[in-house]
């Protein structure tokens, strides 16, 4: 059966491919949109955490023999900690000023991250194994999918699902959106409010290294892999509307799907048309399609 | 005052201008007559360091070393830099090294897209240039000169050997997986025209950046074409992970990979249970006899692996430029020129080799399939040779190349062709 | 004093004038490239640090210069004025309509609006045949400079570059010092104000975008004719993010900090070259101590120094109101 010309076997295999893709895009938005929310910085540094937190993988395993699942575990904390420091000792002090400042200290340490690396390990990837577990193929009758895939859509959607639950349901997320909202305020009722930024800052790039060790079978751990991802996930997060944490989840799979379907019909624009979507929503949905209008 | 402190920062900044231009005199040299000056260009960092990097740049030192260090009377000196796989780069390079830091000859360049844009800046600045990793016909085309030479290889023997085989072996339908730069561009132009003279089809193509990593979507392209042979045109690391995707995403029996530009090195990463029974066209192999392996021992010895053909390459080409030099008695770029035209290329690389005027050097090419485990008896025992190709019919026929020098008109002509060596036209004329 | 600014400049004017006569000191191309740069910083901070908004794809203006000049003087044989000038023409009428879009919206909005379209054009040079994408637009010929100088001749093309550079600063500094450049800091300090007092803003916006646009096509379009090439990174995002890190480095609030910026991140790429990733590495690092602690960037830093020196002075006028208003 065709679908406009299409054989429909391959519009759902890109589709599939696609939804892999969101997944990740999921969890990179989301914590990136939680970034934004809490401390009004755009982390341009996003991607190259995302980076970073592969190559944590990748080192764990090599030095220390770590298999696949504790590095899922580890990576991300280590990965969360050294955001935190960032948070702490230098992203700090430029609250007060123009938004541009954050921007453009993040976007210098992804200059020190990437270039560090690259002075360490080259341009060319480093290997990283699937785990055994995971080694094999479904056939999902309209194409073969690698399990290790399957795996990365599930974990992507569990974690998103429970930070949501996190940051909606529970108390520590109630004071997170509070501090978001009326910092002073939530400070006065006793909770501290610097901590709980700088918490947030650690599990955003954590979130962003968890993408990362997920990727790290399937895309190579190399010091660019986040590089080109990070503009993507800024529109991303900027369509679902910034500060929008179900937003950020649902324009992420969307762009997957989106982006798996431009590429049956017109491939090469498939990695360009999620900034056609960015400035179609801007222009006629200034707020994203999720959120709300900011000050 | 806003416009004092204008006209202050103005002065600042041409103060630092200078200043940061004083301090690069100490580093470079002028032009000077008592060296012959070797510059290794070549990828240092990237996804095709492994196949030239600094294995190259031991080559032309060995050849360096192996002449005597010294050409009539006159040191030889080697430098090497990164082109980073960006023409721009590459030609800025090129250009410095030729204008600033007295270069006679650039060796190397990996990368076709590199390649061509230092052909250009070759030609300009009348200096020699050699490729020995790039691929692209268009070097001995539209963008050949005098001091331009093709050595080890190129697209069109690849697809005289990889390709011809093939189709004759009864792969019909071909899909391509090309990597988005002259190379791939041109190497799949190369493989169709073989193809299509065959008798057979080209079905589709899906182009993709140089260093991805994740085939997986081309791997369904190319599944849903349903082509019989999915034609590889890229190498390095891409070529491998096109292959292990369409294993992982069960690319059908009735679909092969065929992997068209593959390196010894690839094997090495690959290993031989992935790899055998795939058709590589080389122009070198460490293990083809005694010469050979006499040069690929103390090669390895200096690098810890074993040469490619673009090594091997690297080596004899030097060597033919300084023979050259010494029977002209100058690094006059003119005269080298005409002597690299001249004299015969015989070593362990070459017997009977020689260089076209189109700057086309010419030599037999080897058509190898790669072992199964069972059958490698040592280390390093990748390859069984399949057939040998003589030169006169690895490269393509005079009569076809589009280069000037053999029309007799001295003047180059700049051709409205956005990818020299393929026929893609922009629909631009001058 | 300003006896003292007047020499300097001459003295620095002196040293880029000599350039070409001391090959063996400085490479001619390297300081030409970094007078592209200049240009370029200067005219995209006529945005940021004039007006106040920060556009991140202005890459998409540089490499429209480069391609279409390129395109014109390869393929049709227009004269290379002509084609520099087509170039910053072009690259100004794509500032226009990027300008009246993005600045629809604000602040890091404004930012991602740039940066999505400039996206857009990338990929158009991406696929169009005449740019050769990854290969470049190679072998664009020098030409001659209105029909008399022979560009060929890496000298006289250094004074042909040297004194279009000078124009274009000449007319981003004449932007700033001009009623138009009032209304853009009023813009820039206070936007409501400015539109109380009835002035078109979303007009005056427009046209800083398209001078803007059109100065950083020429600086692009310079580029492609000294080194004959014209390449996507020309018009890669990256390119924008070195615009922006020039002109924080140089100091946003003063005309030519930008300037001083471009020559600085010139000067690192070049000479640390041989140590590859190092460069980036350092840059970020550099960069990260401007925008903790010397927000003015260099210029900015030494103006205060100075201005602070001068102040010390027993019969100076107090003026402590801090100039800039990025601290």
């Amino acid at each position: 059966m065709d679908i406009l010309g299409i054989p429909i076997q391959a519009l759902m295999g890109q589709l599939m491919l696609g939804i892999v893709n969101g997944s990740f895009y999921a969890v990179l938005s989301l914590g990136l949109a939680i970034i934004f929310g809490v401390l009004k910085i755009v982390n341009f540094a996003h991607g190259a955490f995302f980076m970073v937190g592969a190559f944590t993988a990748f080192l764990l395993a090599q030095y220390m023999g770590a298999n696949y699942w504790m590095t899922l575990l580890l990576a991300p904390l280590l990965v969360a900690l050294f955001g935190m420091a960032f948070e702490f000792l230098f992203l700090r002090r430029l609250y007060g000023l123009d938004p541009i400042y954050g921007l453009l200290l993040t976007f210098s340490l992804v200059l020190v991250l990437e270039g560090g690396f690259r002075v360490a390990f080259g341009s060319s990837g480093q290997p990283f194994a699937t785990p055994e577990l995971l080694r094999g193929t479904i056939n999902l009758g309209f194409m073969i999918l690698p399990l290790y895939r399957g795996f990365v859509i599930v974990a992507a959607l569990v974690l998103c699902l429970a930070t949501w639950y996190v940051i909606e349901r529970t108390s520590l997320g109630a004071n997170l959106r509070a501090a978001t909202e009326r910092s002073e305020l939530t400070q006065a009722f006793g909770v501290n409010v610097p901590r709980l930024i700088t918490l947030t800052y650690g599990v955003g790039v954590g979130l962003a290294a968890f993408a990362g060790v997920l990727a790290a079978p399937i895309f190579h751990v190399n010091p660019a892999m986040g590089s080109s991802l990070v503009i993507i996930i800024f529109a991303v997060v900027v369509i679902g509307g910034l500060g929008s944490i179900m937003g950020a989840i649902v324009t992420g799979l969307g762009l997957g799907v989106v982006e798996g379907f431009t590429r049956v019909f017109y491939s090469e624009f498939s990695s360009t048309i999620v900034f056609l979507v960015m400035v179609l929503v801007l222009l006629l949905r200034p707020a994203g399609l999720f959120g709300r209008e900011e000050g | 005052m806003p416009a004092k402190n204008s006209l202050k920062t103005l002065v600042v900044s041409s103060a630092v201008l200078s200043l940061g231009g004083l301090s690069s005199a100490m580093a470079s040299n002028g032009f000077s007559d008592d060296v012959v000056r070797i510059g290794v260009l070549t990828d240092m960092s990237g996804i095709y360091t492994d196949l030239s990097g600094e294995a190259a740049v031991e080559a032309v030192r060995m050849a360096v070393e192996d002449f005597g260090g010294e050409v009539g009377g006159v040191p030889i000196e080697v430098i090497h830099g990164d082109h980073r796989n960006r023409a721009d780069t590459g030609a800025s390079r090129a250009r410095e090294w030729y204008d600033n830091d007295g270069v006679d000859m650039i060796n190397d360049l990996s990368n076709s897209g590199v390649a061509l844009a230092v052909a250009a800046v070759a030609d300009e600045r009348q200096r020699h240039a050699i490729s020995n990793s790039a691929s692209n016909i268009g070097l001995t085309n539209d963008y050949c000169s005098p001091y331009v030479t093709h050595y080890t290889y190129d697209a069109y023997s690849l697809a005289q050997g990889t390709g011809k085989t093939i189709v004759e072996d009864g792969g019909d339908t071909w899909f391509f997986l090309t990597v988005d730069f002259a190379f791939g561009i041109g190497l799949e132009e190369q493989v169709s025209e073989v193809v299509r003279e065959a008798g057979g089809q080209v079905v589709g193509a899906a182009r993709h950046p140089l260093d991805t990593t994740d085939f997986s979507s081309y791997a369904l392209q190319a599944q849903a074409s349903g082509a019989e042979i999915i034609g590889i045109a890229s190498t390095g690391a891409d070529a491998i992970n096109a292959i292990n995707a369409l294993a992982e995403f069960g690319v059908s029996p009735d679909q092969r990979p065929a992997a068209l530009l593959l390196w010894y090195d690839d094997i090495v990463s690959l290993g031989l249970d992935t790899a055998q029974g795939l058709m590589l066209t080389n122009a070198f192999y460490w293990d083809a006899n005694d010469e050979t392996r006499e040069f690929s021992q103390r090669f390895y010895e200096r690098t810890g692996r074993m040469p490619n053909m673009a090594h091997a390459g690297n080596y004899s080409s030097t060597m033919h430029y300084l023979n050259a030099v010494e029977a002209a008695g100058s690094d006059d770029p003119d005269a080298v020129s005409e002597k690299m035209r001249e004299l015969e290329i015989n070593d362990f690389f070459a017997s009977g080799g020689y260089i076209r005027p189109n700057g086309r050097m010419v030599h037999d090419q080897y058509l190898w399939e790669v072992k199964s485990p069972d059958e490698s008896e040592y280390d390093y025992d990748f390859l069984r040779l399949v057939n040998t190709i003589p030169g006169e019919e690895a490269f393509q026929p005079l009569e076809k190349s589009t280069c000037h020098l053999l029309n007799g008109n001295g003047c180059p002509a700049i051709r409205a062709r956005p990818w020299p060596g393929t026929s893609l036209h922009s629909s631009l004329a001058l | 004093m300003r006896s003292l600014s007047a020499t300097l400049l001459a003295l620095g004017l002196l040293a880029l004038l000599a350039v070409p006569f001391f090959p063996e000191l400085v490479y001619s191309i390297f300081i030409m490239k970094t007078l592209c740069f200049v240009l370029f910083a200067c005219a995209f901070n006529l945005l940021l640090g004039h007006t106040g908004i920060l556009s991140f794809g202005h890459a998409a203006f540089f490499g429209t210069g480069a391609y279409v000049t390129g395109l014109l003087v390869k393929y049709y044989g227009v004269p290379t004025e002509l084609g520099i000038l087509a170039g910053g023409l072009v690259a100004a009428a794509l500032g226009a309509i990027i300008g009246a879009l993005a600045i629809r919206r604000s602040g890091i909005y404004l930012a991602m609006i740039t940066l999505a379209l400039s996206q857009l054009v990338f990929f158009f040079f991406l696929q169009a045949p005449f740019t050769g994408a990854e290969d470049g637009l190679q072998r664009i010929p020098r030409g001659t400079f209105l029909g008399i100088v022979d560009l060929r001749n890496d000298t006289a093309l250094y004074y042909v570059v040297l004194g279009i550079v000078a124009v274009g600063l000449w007319l981003v500094w004449r932007t700033v010092n001009s009623p138009f450049g009032h209304v853009l800091r009023a813009i820039r300090e206070h936007e409501p104000r400015a539109i109380s007092l009835g002035y078109p803003v979303a007009r005056y916006k427009v046209l800083v975008f398209t001078i803007s646009a059109g100065l950083s096509g020429i600086a692009g379009a310079l580029k492609a004719i000294v080194f004959q090439l014209a390449a996507l990174y020309d018009a890669h995002w990256h390119t924008s993010g070195d615009v922006i890190l020039m002109t924080l480095m140089g100091g946003m609030s003063t005309v030519f900090g930008p300037a001083v910026g471009a020559a600085l991140v010139s000067a690192l790429n070049h000479y640390l070259d041989p140590f590859g990733a190092w460069v980036t590495v350092i840059t970020g690092l550099v960069f990260m101590t401007c925008v903790l602690t010397f927000r003015q960037g260099v210029v900015g830093q030494l103006n205060q120094l100075l201005r602070s020196r001068r102040l010390s002075a027993p019969d100076a006028k107090v003026d402590a109101r801090p100039r800039t208003n990025h601290q």
